[in-house]
């Protein structure tokens, strides 16, 4: 069996979005490039929806799968429901990822956040931060 | 750039990684068939029909001593490198403690089958001391000198780094390690059948080879042990290989071993006056790739293999992109391991973890083609460049953000 799903190499050799908004409304970085991976969203909102979401990632095969599926995900989104983007609902999409790469999708999921947390300080929007607390875990530090 | 990246997927099949693995060439082909088919007597048995497999076992036991100036009786075949090392390094433990000497020493840039054997024993109460191997992948002797203590019962040093293809100086701390009775071990499962190997002149005490790192099958390896160094047995059973590996014979694996070991050592000069040049096309041409680097001393080197490393980006997302374009490599990085850490080796040289993650590891044999060559010369910048064009390191890196490292 291949290490990747179809689903994750369709995503890693075709990505969507890839490329970056120079106006945009948040800009999320997550990762380290001393662990090998590092995702960079870049979201524009219009009344609330996300009208664009674009991204730049340094990392393996899954990391720019992962980054690829996140932005088919919550593009045309309210921010409210891209909150809710889970890893695993990337996972799933994706038709799964090797046990060693879950780590990816956990990056996927927090750069999004990371994201609407820039769009919301950015614009005054209160928010609870213990919602956006940023991936402690060993491989990102 | 995406466009471009995508046209012409496969068009060649290209394989360059011959460090991992080799196809079994035609000659080892042909003297194991007769062994797996009409020969296939049990060379413990009586009667004159397996007498063929044991005659055929003897033979190749002589041939394989030759090729690296041993005696017949100082081959033991094994299942491959791996295992060989363990023997080994386990059996020079085993001999130290019995004299009171729990001290090992070897290189952090060992292959795994000697780094976690000795990561076992220090949990059996030995002690370890890994050796730097510098920025250049080369260990120096006066290191081994001044780690030697009064209680070490090993020197393992390889032969030929796995990764970056650096060639260590195996005869002159084997002439030290002699002077000072110390067991001196090299696994030169990179080394066999690409460079002469002669076990009296370069002092070494017990050595590993493996089969399909030079044209013989999977499965197959042999260790070398002087006769006066005494080996420990790790698979207990019948009285094969002079009782100290048990299990009957992989007659087959064991005679393709020696006739592709036999058929490597004849062609070495032939074979390399083709390798080099491609190795050295290769290395010349991609380090034209901007803030990329060659790791490992280019002085001291095994012919086929090339390491680079390219800032910026991920090695994984890059061989799964050379794969695409028909081209087989590997990388140290971690993501094909399921480790997130990079590779031991490039972190040995010194190397920051960031650029470690960015490696590619070219191995290339007698079989390629300059053809094959310069398909890899003109796919690994277009691939870099496109991993670089989409990677927020490499942006910050441009914009200054980030210094380059390389």
């Amino acid at each position: 069996m291949a290490l990747y799903s179809d689903k994750v190499m369709d995503h890693f050799q075709n990505p969507r979005n890839v490329g970056k908004i120079d106006d945009a409304d948040g800009v999320g970085e997550v990762g380290n490039a001393k662990c090998g991976d590092i995702m960079r969203m870049y979201i524009k909102v219009e009344d609330g929806i996300i009208a664009d979401c674009k991204f730049n990632t340094f990392g393996c095969g899954s990391a720019i799968a992962t980054s690829s599926m996140a932005t088919e995900l919550i593009k045309g989104k309210s921010v409210e429901e891209a909150l809710q983007l889970s890893n695993k609902a990337v996972v799933e999409a994706l038709d799964g990822l090797p046990p060693a790469k879950i780590h990816c999708s956990v990056l996927a999921e927090q750069a999004v956040r990371a994201a609407v947390k820039d769009y919301y300080d950015k614009n005054g929007i209160e928010y609870n931060a213990e919602e956006f607390v940023i991936c402690d875990c060993d491989h990102c530090h | 750039m995406e466009k471009e990246l995508r046209k012409d997927i496969m068009t060649m099949f290209v394989y360059a990684d011959n460090a991992a693995t080799t196809s079994v060439s035609n000659t080892a082909l042909e003297a194991m068939l007769p062994f797996l088919t009409e020969n296939y007597g049990n060379p413990s048995s009586l009667y004159s029909f397996a007498q063929k497999s044991t005659e055929a076992l003897a033979e190749a036991r002589a041939v394989v001593a030759k090729c690296i100036n041993a005696e017949p009786k100082e081959i033991y075949f094994t299942s491959g490198g791996s295992e060989a090392d363990n023997q080994a390094i386990i059996s020079a433990a085993k001999l130290g403690a019995r004299r009171g000497k729990k001290h090992l020493i070897s290189t952090k840039f060992e292959h795994h089958a000697v780094l976690h054997t000795l990561k076992a024993l220090e949990k059996d109460g030995y002690e370890v001391t890994l050796l730097d191997v510098h920025e250049d992948g080369v260990v120096r002797l006066e290191d081994v000198k001044a780690a030697v203590r009064e209680d070490t019962c090993l020197v393992s040093v390889m032969f030929a780094n796995n990764e970056i293809g650096t060639v260590q100086p195996i005869k002159e701390i084997g002439a030290f390690c002699r002077e000072k009775g110390i067991p001196f071990h090299t696994d030169a499962v990179q080394a066999g059948g690409h460079m002469p190997i002669d076990v009296v002149d370069m002092n070494i005490d017990m050595l590993a080879l493996s089969g399909h790192k030079f044209h013989a099958p999977k499965g197959v390896g042999i260790l070398y042990a002087k006769k006066t160094m005494p080996l420990f047995t790790l698979i207990e059973g019948g009285a094969q290989e002079r009782g100290k590996r048990a299990g009957t014979e992989n007659v087959a694996g064991i005679v393709a071993f020696a006739a592709a070991l036999k058929e490597s050592c004849d062609n070495m000069e032939a074979n390399n006056a083709k390798i080099i040049p491609m190795r050295d096309k290769l290395i010349a041409e991609l380090s034209k790739i901007p803030h990329s680097r060659v790791n490992g001393s280019l002085e001291h080197h095994v012919p086929g293999t090339v390491n680079m490393c390219f800032e910026g980006i991920e090695g994984e997302s890059l061989l799964l992109w050379l794969d695409a374009k028909g081209i087989c490599a590997s990388s140290g990085s971690a993501c094909t391991s399921g480790s997130l850490d990079p590779s031991h080796v490039l972190l040995s040289l010194g190397l920051p973890h960031e650029v470690a993650h960015g490696s590619l590891r070219l191995s290339i044999g007698e079989y390629n083609t300059m053809e094959e060559i310069d398909h890899i010369i003109a796919t690994v910048p277009e691939v870099v460049a496109y991993l670089r064009n989409m990677s927020p390191v490499w942006d910050a890196l441009e914009k200054g953000e980030r210094p380059h490292l390389i």
